[in-house]
């Protein structure tokens, strides 16, 4: 008899009010006896809706059943089959929009746990003993990923696991791209990433940091090398700016560069030499999940007041709910329907302020999102010392500017196939360098369909 | 790990360090710069590439001790090793094909910077001026170095304890005048330095480069922490520089910018010192 609780078996999560200060993992996951209650409340449909909104196709019923079994390895060989970073996944996709959003369950009440089950299993297996690694044999052939963030480390997995030798350049000091740089260690962390990271590494994928590819070697230095076929992974990591007055003034700064302060270079650690600003009262521009990553990351740097400023209305919040949830319990104070025109300074050259203006919705645009429109006269001063852009990303040019017959579109993505194959033979992309700024499992996705296609590529050259 | 192959001080404050990175080595070229970070609680910091080897495969970088990270390396050895050293970052100097005459100006430790430039552009025939300007006798670096990279070279001070006594702008001034004609000037150096340079070059409509070094995490354009605005629009240091036209640089900007972490960067000396 499955279990009928219209609710998702509640997760613990650290006390909003202590956890705001620090910097430790907001949610604990579950037990192993809240595992099993809330696998219960999966009815195992046999069309598996579920499934079909999985970017990497997780057999979740199928999990899911392991779990009620208490079969936890089980399960955890279920999901890996498909999934290259579970415990990643679990912690940072959109359920809600993908596998949680179509479970039947949801219809009426919470749909299924899906994201805290697949945690709950990934975190038990990494907590116990792995069993040793089979090494596949090698076929002899050599692959090169360039970016060790989601896509790449995901296209490395599969082709390893198909017996490529395969080499990912990084050019940070550390794999992970944005696991590591960019989503803080409290919804992260980061021993987690590189659990998963050195999962690959057993398999035999070799990886090389501080490469930046396009400018110590190029994509033809790496295929001069001998390998076969190249994927780019290289994400989307060029920050945009409003190109509004002031943001120039010191204390405003990219979303990227203020968590690549804390979160990669652990500039919240008093013991690391990287600094970051030092804030009292900050905006943070903008309604995503880096949006609330660096809103809620701030809070913990110590700020007294942090404001999401947004353009647009509570439902259009491109965040994670949760992210928006955990970060109203924190503190936030989310301020709706508000945009920066021009940011003030003081004499020093430092944000005194931020000038907004009030916004209204109107008829709905090309995203289907309705239209914010300004308040002719509703501008307003709001008092801060820190502005934090959150307004997107756009790919990295390095590649592109340094590759012959490589195309990208007006946006600076990457241009491929159905097959992830750029507009030059043997090169594959995928991930937020082809798509722009999207998720870590839309990422993955892309990375797993370009190794079934490099595989096939190699194999029948 | 990057192996420090040789150091040497230039004087009290400055030495150079030639550092063993292959790769680097192999497509380093003037203007270009390399990040480090020397352990695992590191800063990721910028320093131009001053000199490379590609047949040893090592990359010198020329370094004044200011702060945490450059006290740190101060400390290192021959045979000691860096944890991270990536490279070549920017885009290296450009200098048209038929320039004649180019007169490469470096101020303090940014001479390390002007060095390399000087040699490639005397190498390819160019007639080449060096003016190198320093506070005073007990600072001044590589002067032999540059005595063979240059047609002509002209060392100022501040104080004139040693060369010719002035600033850069004054020496640039004087050969303006005495009729020596420049097609183009490079400048690196302390921030009002190179904009004064450009100030002097405007009035005689001589192109200058200028090499900036402005705040930075990752180099490759991520951060948008080197953001500065050339010519009314934002420019990033790290993947469109670091050489700009300095007509075009907003200085103040840049000044004003560089300036964002200062407080606490002085915490961390206090604190480096202290210990």
């Amino acid at each position: 008899m499955p279990n009928m609780s219209l609710n998702k078996v509640v997760m613990p999560e650290q006390d909003p009010k202590v956890r705001a200060r620090n910097f430790e993992e907001v949610t604990l996951g579950y037990t192993e006896e809240m595992a099993v209650e809330e696998a219960e409340r999966c009815l195992n449909c046999k069309n598996k809706p579920c499934v079909t909104g999985c970017p990497v196709g997780v057999k979740i019923p199928e999990f899911i059943a392991k779990v009620k079994e208490k079969d936890f390895y089980g399960a955890y060989e279920v999901i890996k089959s498909t999934n290259a970073l579970p415990a990643v996944c679990g912690r940072v996709c959109p359920q809600e929009n993908q596998c949680e959003g179509k479970c039947v369950r949801g219809i009426k009440g919470e749909p299924v746990g899906i994201g805290r089950l697949e945690r709950f299993v990934a975190d038990y297996v990494m907590k116990g003993k792995a069993a040793p690694v089979q090494k596949p044999a090698s076929n002899g052939r050599k692959v090169a990923v360039v970016g060790a963030g989601p896509a790449g480390l995901t296209c490395a997995g599969d082709l390893a696991r198909l017996g490529y030798q395969v080499t990912i350049f990084e050019a940070f000091h550390v794999a992970g791209g944005v696991l590591m740089y960019g989503i803080p260690e409290f919804r992260l962390p980061k021993s987690i990433v590189q659990k998963e990271v050195n999962a690959l590494k057993d398999l035999g994928v070799e990886i090389m940091t501080n490469m930046v590819i396009g400018k110590v070697l190029s994509i033809d230095d790496i295929i001069e090398m001998g390998y076969e076929a190249v994927f780019i992974g290289s994400g989307a990591g060029l920050p945009n700016f409003m190109g509004i007055e002031g943001e120039s003034l010191i204390g405003v700064c990219s979303a990227n560069e203020y968590l690549t302060r804390i979160n990669l270079m652990k500039g919240y650690l008093d013991d690391y030499a990287t600094p970051v600003i030092k804030s009292k009262k900050v905006a943070v521009v903008g309604g995503g999940n880096v949006a609330m990553d660096a809103a809620r990351s701030a809070m913990r740097m110590g700020a007294e007041h942090v404001y999401i400023v947004y353009r647009r209305s509570e439902e259009e919040l491109p965040a994670r709910k949760e992210e928006v949830h955990h970060a109203k319990e924190e503190g936030i104070e989310f301020m709706l329907l508000n945009n920066p025109v021009k940011i003030n300074g003081d004499e020093n050259g430092r944000v005194s302020s931020v000038q907004c203006i009030k916004m209204e919705l109107g008829e709905p645009d090309e995203s289907g999102r309705r239209r914010p429109k300004e308040v002719p006269g509703s501008e307003f001063d709001l008092e801060v010392d820190t502005v934090i852009m959150s307004i997107g990303t756009s790919p990295n040019p390095l590649i592109r500017r340094t590759t012959n017959g490589i195309e990208a579109n007006k946006r600076g993505c990457l241009i491929v196939n159905e097959d992830m194959m750029t507009t030059r033979d043997g090169i594959y992309a995928g991930g937020d360098a082809v798509t722009g700024a999207a998720t870590v499992i839309l990422a993955m996705g892309a990375g797993k369909t370009a190794a079934a296609s490099i595989d096939k590529y190699i194999s029948s050259k | 790990m990057f192996k420090i192959v040789t150091k040497r001080a230039l004087n009290d404050a400055v030495f150079l360090m030639s550092v063993e990175a292959p790769f680097i080595a192999k497509k380093a070229q003037p203007g270009q710069f390399i990040i480090l970070r020397v352990d695992e609680k590191g800063e990721r910091v910028p320093f131009t590439i001053a000199d490379y080897d590609r047949e040893k495969g090592t990359v010198t970088v020329i370094i004044q001790t200011v702060g945490k990270t450059t006290e740190q390396l101060s400390k290192l050895s021959e045979g000691d090793s860096i944890l991270d050293f990536v490279g070549p970052l920017g885009v290296p100097t450009h200098v048209e094909e038929g320039t004649k005459s180019v007169c490469v100006i470096g101020g303090g430790v940014g001479c390390a910077i002007a060095y390399p430039q000087a040699k490639a552009l005397f190498n390819r025939g160019i007639d080449t001026t060096v003016i190198a300007g320093f506070r005073n006798k007990d600072i001044v670096i590589l002067e032999d170095e540059f005595k063979a990279a240059c047609t002509d070279l002209i060392i100022t001070t501040d104080d004139g304890s040693y060369g010719k006594q002035g600033f850069v702008t004054t020496a640039l001034e004087e050969l303006i005048q005495s009729g020596k004609k420049f097609d183009e000037v490079i400048a690196i150096g302390p921030v009002p330095m190179m904009k004064f340079v450009c100030s002097v070059t405007k009035k005689y409509d001589i192109k200058t480069i200028v090499s900036l070094n402005p705040v930075m995490v990752d180099g490759t354009g991520m951060c948008g922490g080197c953001r500065v605005t050339v010519g009314g629009e934002t420019k990033y240091a790290c993947v469109d520089g670091p050489d700009f036209d300095g007509h075009l640089v907003n200085f103040d900007e840049l000044m004003s910018r560089n300036s964002t972490y200062r407080e606490q960067e002085h915490a961390c000396r206090m604190m480096a010192q202290a210990k």
